[in-house]
Parts: C-alpha cells; structure tokens; sequence
C-alpha cells in the first residue's frame, strides 16, 4: 500500500500493482463504502486501483487520517454493490466510428471481428472521473487493449464509444480525447447536472454494447 | 437588487469556492482562482465567504446597479470609478442605483472581483454557484457575461452596513511580480521517482508559465526537463488543484480550479493555499520558482492562512461598527 499527500488536507491511496486489476477495483469500491460512511473524510475520488480522499486540517491531525485509511483497506472486503446493468446500442465504424479501421489493422483482426469483440465482452464501470460524467469501463477483450492515440484529438463528438488505454467509454460531452473512437451511443444522456445524482453511470455498474 | 452587464466579457463570470463535494462525479472543482482575494471581498461586505460574486478578467469592464447596494472591489488592483469617483483598491462602498461601476486593467495580477452584499443569487447547481465553463452549467446561464445581463443578488443578512465613505483593507494582500514569485511545494506521490538532477531542477532553475495558461491549468517552461528514473506508466487517479504533473516533455503543469477530475502523469509536487492563489494571479511571460517544503510546514501555512482570514473578518467588522457608532 502506498500513502502519499495529493494536497495539505488530502491522501492518495495507491494499490496499483502495474496493469490494472479488477479484483483491486472491487475492494477499492468497497473502501470508498467504508470511508464516505466516516465523519473525518470530505470526499472520497475513486481512480483506477486507487482512491483519493481529502479531510479537513482543523479538525483533524493528518496521521489519524492516514490511520483511518490503514484500518479501513484492511477492513474492505469485496463490495457489496448491486450493480444496475445497461445495455447501450452502438452504431459502430462509419463517420462515427472512424477508427474502427485503425484498431483493426493494430488489432490484426477485421473490422467485424473488431465489432464482435467489443459487443461480445460484459463491462463493469471502474469509476467516474476525469470529466463529468465519463465512465471508466473495464473488461475490455485483450486485442482492443491498444495503447492511446499519440496526438490527441482536439474535438470528439459527444456519446462517441471509444477505447483507451485498456478501457473502454462512452463520452459524456464533446471535448479533446487521446482515445480510439469505435462509434456511436444510442443511449441516454450520462451526465445531467440538473439531477442530484447526476451521472448514468455508477461506479460497479455493468455495461454491454450491442450493434445497432 | 439587480446587477446590469454593460460590457461583453465572455471570461467574466460568476464564481464561489467552487464544488469540491462534486470531484467524485468527474466535474471539475472549479470556483474562483484567487481565493483570497475573493473571500476578503466577501468579508468586506458581510458576506459569508462562499457567497458568488464576479471573477473579472476581462477590462475594461462596466456595471450598472439598478438598485442601491453594497460592493467591494478585491484583487488585482484595477483602476476603479464609481460614475466619476475613483476609488481605492481592496474597498467596499455602497452604490445608489443607477451609479456606473468601472474597472480598467491592473498593473499588476491578472483577476479583479467584484462581490455584493446578499452574493449574486444563481441557482446552486452541484452544491455549487460558479461557473463550470466547460461543462456550459452554473454561474449565470452557464456561460460568460454579455451586455445586458441582468444579475440578481440576494437579500443581505450582514449584521452591519458600510459606512458612508465605504471602507477598505489598510494591508492589501501581495500582487505577484513579473519576475521572480516563489512558490512552496510539498512533494507529490512520485517525487522520489524522478532523478536527482529532476529533483534539483525543479527548485534551482527559475519556470516561466507559457502562454498556456488558463482556469484549467498554467503549462511552465524551463531550461532542463524533468525526468523520471524510469519510464512511468500510471493508472488514472483522482487529481486536485495545485498538483504539478510532469508529462513526458518534462515541462511541468500546474492544476488550476477547472482542472479535470482525473490524470495520469507523474506528480512532482503540490502547490497549496495562499501560494495557490497568489500564482493565479500571475501573467504568462513571467517566471516562478519553486521551494520544497514538508507536510508539517505545508499545514502551518494553510492554518495561518486561514487564521489571517478569520482575523481579517473579526477586524472589517470591529472597525465598522466603530465608525458607524462615532
């Protein structure tokens, strides 16, 4: 385990072991459980294989804060997350998807076989981060684990299904992205900022794609 | 009350302390970039320190109050007249409606605000009022202000109003140089993964922030790059403002208040309050340095900060009360 500062009133709790991990994840899940029950954490920030949480330095003294991580890994079995299951159709390849010949050709497969791969895999949402909405999905089929683009795009289109970095996503908004984009989401908006509980996606959630 | 936008001013907008509470959604914590500029404008005119006002970054920028009211003009020291009258920096004074309020650009520091007694009164959207630019949500319709928009405030429960002649901070808070501004830092996660030489660069060669540099992040330059002993290839974790990230170029990045919620690059180092605030302050073209300190030390300076404000709001309000009872 490896605790460092991310702020003067907030720690990283690393449990990365190299490549990412699910069974890390689960017990991850289940810690941000554990802490967002206890009065001295402010907010708990799920990443992949690790979290972050931050406190408030008036109230309380950094190593009890540290202490409190300590005994609650230790305490963080596996989750007990119901997990909501979604099924979102995809228009894959094509204006939308225009990587899909790309991921193919690094692949070695067919743009087909690229298809079924991506619908044939059940996904468990890692965690929400990095901008509102975005879920991380995990449980992507070893050949579409490539690695990220090496220019990032400027602009991608919002609800463009795309791969990066081993994980797989829909995007929430229009916005700059490094990852390979397969096609188009037929779903739901994923982030609503009018609602209390404003993301589609919840950290544990399992996700299949099917081809429009 | 009601605030009219004379001035079209996409990069003005409306700002609190942010939504820390919504990080875990993937929605930037946000807010104002000066903290302590803003929360003393809030205590000037008995706000609590969270109540919206305006971030102005744009100048020259003009208001007009449709009702009587009171304001304070805080950070950079912009040049400001209410109609003909000039006014001091770091003052609040009470407006009579009509009366035309006018910033001209700062020598010095790159954000002015402007708060209102009662805050400007937009819906609390994610625990929050400010203005999420790029998620378009919060602040005043999401975006930046147009001429003609007609801000709300809210009803003031300040327990005292402000004397005649308004009334202002004696001891302004510093305005960044150009040159030479140093920075505390307390070490980050991989601090110890960069190399030695990484590690020396980073406090002995001065930084100059690029052109680069906006809400989301100030991009540096230097001489050396940083390097890290070994390539490092990181599993995306949850990221606060402040953080310094070393992409692979080297050059470092600071996290500002709109900073997305996640990354990936090897930390350096964290930049806290009041350092925070006074970067926000400063230019592109100028240049920083760095200064390593420890968890301890990094706490000391965040208390006394804060201590220094509370003492700010005891003080505004003693001295008010003084000179109204005289």
């Amino acid at each position: 385990m490896r605790i460092s500062y991310a702020g003067v009133e907030a720690f990283l709790l690393d449990m990365s072991e190299g490549p990412f991990l699910d069974d890390i994840q689960t017990r991850i899940w289940s810690l941000e459980n554990i802490l967002k029950k206890k009065t001295e954490i402010q907010t708990v920030i799920l990443g992949a294989n690790n979290l972050l949480a931050t406190f408030d330095c008036e109230k309380h003294e950094a190593a009890d804060i540290r202490q409190i991580l300590h005994t609650a890994w230790e305490q963080a079995g596996s989750a007990h997350i119901t997990p909501r299951e979604l099924v979102i159709s995809v228009t894959y390849g094509g204006p939308d998807g225009e990587d899909l010949p790309f991921v193919a050709e690094t692949a070695g497969l067919s743009e087909r076989e690229i298809v079924a791969l991506h619908t044939g895999a059940t996904y468990r949402v890692a965690m929400v981060g990095f901008s509102p909405g975005f879920g991380y999905l995990t449980g992507v089929p070893k050949p579409l684990a490539i690695p990220r683009r090496n220019t990032p795009r400027v602009s991608v289109e919002q609800k463009s299904v795309c791969l990066g970095g081993g994980f797989t996503a829909v995007t929430p908004s229009k916005g700059p992205s490094g990852w390979h984009i397969l096609g188009k989401a037929h779903c739901p908006d994923l982030f609503d900022v009018t609602e209390d509980d404003p993301c589609l996606l919840r950290a544990g959630d399992i996700v299949r794609f099917v081809s429009a | 009350m009601m605030l009219e936008i004379l001035t079209n001013a996409p990069l003005n907008t409306v700002q609190d302390l942010g939504r820390a509470g919504s990080l875990p959604f993937g929605v930037s914590c946000g807010g104002v970039m000066d903290r302590t500029a803003f929360i003393l404008g809030n205590i000037l005119v008995g706000n609590k320190p969270d109540a919206a006002g305006l971030e102005i970054v744009f100048f020259p920028f003009r208001i007009r109050f449709r009702q009587d009211c009171v304001f304070a003009i805080t950070g950079a020291p912009a040049k400001v007249q209410l109609d003909a009258m000039p006014l001091p920096a770091c003052w609040s004074m009470k407006a009579r409606a009509g009366q035309t309020l006018a910033l001209e650009a700062p020598k010095k520091g790159m954000r002015s605000y402007l708060t209102v007694a009662g805050g400007v009164d937009v819906p609390t959207l994610l625990g929050g009022r400010s203005t999420d630019i790029k998620g378009s949500f919060g602040g005043f319709e999401g975006r930046g202000l147009q001429k003609g928009d007609l801000l709300s405030c809210g009803t003031t429960t300040a327990s005292l109003p402000v004397p005649v002649n308004g009334l202002g901070l004696a001891a302004h808070p510093p305005m960044p140089d150009k040159d030479g501004v140093e920075l505390h830092v307390l070490p980050a996660a991989e601090y110890e993964e960069f190399t030695e030489q990484a590690q020396a660069c980073l406090v002995q060669q001065p930084w100059r922030i690029t052109t680069q540099t906006n809400r989301v992040g100030f991009r540096l330059e230097g001489d050396s790059a940083l390097q890290t002993r070994n390539p490092l290839s990181l599993l995306s974790h949850g990221l606060l403002p402040g953080t310094i990230q070393v992409p692979p170029s080297g050059q470092p990045i600071i996290q500002m208040a709109d900073a997305n919620t996640c990354g990936g690059y090897p930390k350096i180092g964290i930049v806290s309050e009041p350092d925070l605030s006074f970067l926000s302050q400063m230019p592109p073209g100028g240049w920083i340095r760095f200064r390593m300190i420890d968890h301890e030390q990094a706490l000391a300076r965040l208390r006394a900060h804060r201590q220094y404000l509370r003492q700010m709001a005891e003080q505004v309000d003693t001295a008010k009360s003084h000179i109204l009872t005289k």
